[in-house]
């Protein structure tokens, strides 16, 4: 077996000698490990995070309050379909099957809009990973904003990260019980609000909300009122960075969509070391740009030390930079020193700039993919029909042979109005001569089919043919148009369907 | 968060394991992993003593909440049926007419009448109604005793010789095993039978048939042969034929007579479902 060559070297690092255990063979170099430091369960660390201030911090209250914004008023906005129909912007109406997006409206077997977004939303992801990394995670992931919430509450109540050790490190006391409380009760009043409004998305937001407070709500509701207060207080405020590092399989996927050229958030090794306190006066010369006043430990999140490398638990929310410019500006030293960097350029140990390569092949790759699903999506959006027809050939029997000696084809066919207003229609037959249609539960003549606004109208239809037109047929099968006609705008839509016949 | 000093994993504690070099690096799972899993088991036992777990020789735990799929299913469907109740009792206090005048009891009545038929009626007049060798289609525009909503309902609700005191009843005569007939009249009205729809091979035997026609057959077929709905006697000069149009079977029926049985359905199926089984079959095309 050929062994990598820095396998070698790292064996050899260990033992200079290699030991024989007898002539012949060798000893395993295997280390035991003492029982100590073998426990296979960790206790959790409790992180303290510190406040940073900065363009980062900046940006990511702004993306906070717009996300949550969004989050929290979205259901509440209004828009008129017409009388018939619910007024609410976005409303995901479960019960009547219609998913409710502004303008436009799904239906249950248009799911792959759903679907479509879905995949837009996926490769969206791995473009913005493949470019910076975990743009995601570390700015507008439910679990990041809300932990970021929470934390901010947290402060709130029990101060920064020295009073917040503080008052953990204290024996229980009043100030430890109301500060703690106010923060947890804090918790559970955004989880709350959180988990109603979920709900709101579901049905009418103001009808709802008289309902949930008069607990005339339906069971589904609290029920999922609470479901998301639960899942909300503990994965926001309790588990925090723990969802991210334990629970979250996108990390472990995202480190495969990183390559060299990526903007990874990174600490410039090559600056900052030999890294040491910096005393006032001192030159310089000699030495990094690092003072070790982990600075950028403190604000981070997930509790790890950006200094020694990309990591698991990092989320790339920036907060190191903010905090270790904020240091550079104090000691001044340039910014950057914890920056947006690729790999190409860290290797290049500032020698030289790499110029960051934004067009790579995985880049144009994904993108492309977008566009092309983006398209897809949005022609078939503008082409919707706002009338659907579905005609089902009765399969059992195929046909009826009537005493003239003459023959009778069934059919279901399904109307989709998908206007917000009532609609009529005729429906005729085209392309078959000599036919008869008659429509059960309507007018022999000419069947008029009234279809409710945004429903679905099923009827059944007969087509009879005479034993001279059955003559007239070329084939066994002969193929024909149902043509249904609006009869206020007298726009037709034809749907092919076939007359079957005996076997010839 | 483990500790490390530095960035090379080699550094980090490991378990021990080590292959060709590569040594399995010790990531511990957080504690409250193990008490969620520990949780589970609690959670597990908690459902045994609770809920019907363990299999028994020849029963099984029911658990203490008593829970049983069979009762809810029972329960649910007594709340199917409640649910329905309000469109039943507008079918029983409606008239056939008035059912299928109304769409709302029309769509109710033929949902309910398509599960009755697919239950009761399909195994000799097939799934789609298409029937059978001496099962009537009821798709097509031939009845033989009658295709209104009220004949469809009687014919459902009594049978057609069935043990019903209000059965629809008529009776062929085998002419020829009784011997009303000889083999050369049967030939010769099979013949003018056949002629009545324009198919006689033997023109003279045809006219000759004519006379025996109208002696025997015409009092139940009439004298066109156009059949009689009151006593279920078939149109033969029509292309249907529910025992083949063939000389031979036409033959054959006059000389052993046929004699189809439907059961009656009163007292099988609630007057409802009869209701909705005649709407039903009204509606599959040949409803008149």
């Amino acid at each position: 077996m050929t062994q990598p060559p820095g396998h070698v070297e790292r064996t050899a690092d260990r033992h200079e000698v290699p030991v024989e255990a007898a002539p012949g063979i060798a000893q395993s170099d295997t280390p035991t490990v003492a029982g100590a430091s073998r426990a296979l369960y960790a206790e959790r660390v409790k992180i303290y995070p510190k406040e940073a201030h900065g363009r980062f911090r900046t940006a990511k209250w702004i993306v906070m309050a717009v996300t949550l914004g969004i989050y929290y008023l979205l259901p509440w906005l209004r828009w008129d379909r017409g009388p018939h129909l619910p007024d609410q912007a976005v409303l995901l109406d479960l019960p009547s099957r219609r998913f409710y997006f502004f303008f436009i409206e799904i239906w249950p077997q248009e799911f792959y809009y759903i679907t479509g977004l879905l995949v837009l939303a996926a490769l969206a992801l791995f473009l913005v990973t493949s470019i910076a990394g975990r743009v995601w995670c570390g700015y507008t992931c439910p679990q990041t904003v809300w932990t970021d919430l929470m934390i901010a509450v947290e402060r709130f109540w029990q101060g920064d990260r020295n009073a917040r050790l503080r008052l953990d490190k204290d024996p229980w006391s009043l100030e430890t019980l109301w500060r703690k409380s106010a923060t947890h009760l804090s918790w559970l009043a955004i989880a709350v609000a959180t988990g109603g409004a979920w709900v709101f998305y579901f049905a009418d937001a103001p009808t709802l909300a008289r309902q949930l407070l008069t607990f005339e709500a339906p069971a589904a509701a609290y029920l999922f009122v609470g479901l998301f207060t639960a899942s909300t207080y503990v994965l926001g405020g309790i588990a925090r960075e723990q969802v991210c590092t334990y629970m979250c399989p996108w990390p472990r996927i995202q480190g495969a969509m990183f390559d060299r050229d990526s903007l990874l958030i990174s600490y410039r090794a090559w600056r900052g070391e030999p890294r040491g306190p910096h005393k006032s006066g001192q030159s310089w010369q000699g030495r990094g740009d690092c003072i070790d006043c982990r600075q950028c430990v403190a604000v981070c999140p997930a509790g790890i030390d950006i200094r020694d490398g990309p990591q698991l638990e990092c989320i790339q929310c920036a907060l190191c930079i903010d905090a270790c410019d904020e240091i550079m500006d104090k000691v001044g030293r340039p910014r950057g020193l914890i920056a947006y960097d690729t790999v190409r350029n860290l290797d290049a140990g500032g020698t030289h700039t790499v110029p960051i390569s934004v067009l790579r092949p995985r880049v144009v790759l994904y993108a492309t993919a977008m566009a092309i699903v983006g398209v897809v999506m949005l022609t078939a959006l503008v082409l919707r029909p706002d009338l659907d027809v579905n005609v089902l050939h009765d399969r059992n029997p195929l046909y009826v042979k009537l005493s003239d000696g003459g023959l009778r084809n069934g059919y279901t066919i399904k109307l989709l109005n998908k206007l917000y207003q009532p609609r009529s229609f005729s429906i005729g037959v085209a392309g078959l001569p000599g036919s008869q249609l008659s429509v059960i539960g309507h007018d022999q003549e000419s069947p008029v089919v009234t279809v409710a606004p945004d429903q679905l109208q099923s009827l059944r239809l007969y087509v009879t043919l005479d034993k001279s037109a059955v003559a007239a047929l070329p084939a066994s099968s002969a193929a024909f148009s149902f043509v249904i006609t609006d009869v206020g705008d007298h726009m037709a839509a034809e749907h092919r369907a076939a007359f079957q016949g005996p076997e010839r | 968060m483990a500790s490390k000093k530095s960035g090379r994993a080699t550094e980090t504690d490991t378990t021990g394991h080590e292959w060709d070099g590569i040594t399995e690096l010790n990531k511990p799972l957080p504690k409250w992993w193990l008490y969620v899993f520990y949780a589970t088991i609690v959670w597990a036992v908690g459902y045994w003593l609770l809920m019907p777990a363990w299999p028994l020789v020849s029963s099984y735990t029911t658990g203490w909440l008593g829970y049983s799929q069979r009762v809810s299913v029972a329960e649910e469907l007594d709340q199917a049926k409640a649910a329905k109740s309000g469109f039943r009792q507008q079918i029983a206090g409606s008239d056939l007419a008035a059912i299928n005048a109304d769409p709302e009891l029309l769509s109710f009545a033929l949902a309910g009448g398509e599960a009755a038929f697919g239950d009761n009626c399909a195994p000799c007049h097939g799934r789609g109604a298409q029937g059978a060798f001496g099962y009537p289609n009821l798709r097509d525009d031939s009845w033989l005793w009658g295709g209104s909503l009220d004949a469809i309902h009687q014919t459902i609700e009594h049978g057609i010789r069935a043990d019903d005191p209000k059965t629809r009843i008529s009776q062929m005569p085998a002419f020829g095993r009784m011997g009303l007939l000889n083999a050369t009249q049967v030939n010769d009205v099979a013949e003018y039978v056949l002629s009545l729809s324009g198919r006689a091979d033997d023109e003279a035997a045809a006219r000759q048939g004519t006379k025996i026609f109208a002696d025997n057959c015409s009092p139940c077929h009439s004298k066109d042969g156009k059949g009689n709905q009151t006593l279920g006697a078939p149109d033969l000069t029509d292309e249907l034929w529910l025992y083949g149009g063939e000389k031979t079977t036409i033959a054959e029926t006059i000389i052993n007579s046929r004699n189809g049985v439907m059961p009656a359905w009163a007292g099988r199926l609630d007057p409802e479902t009869i209701k909705e089984l005649a709407i039903y079959v009204h509606s599959l095309g040949g409803g008149q």
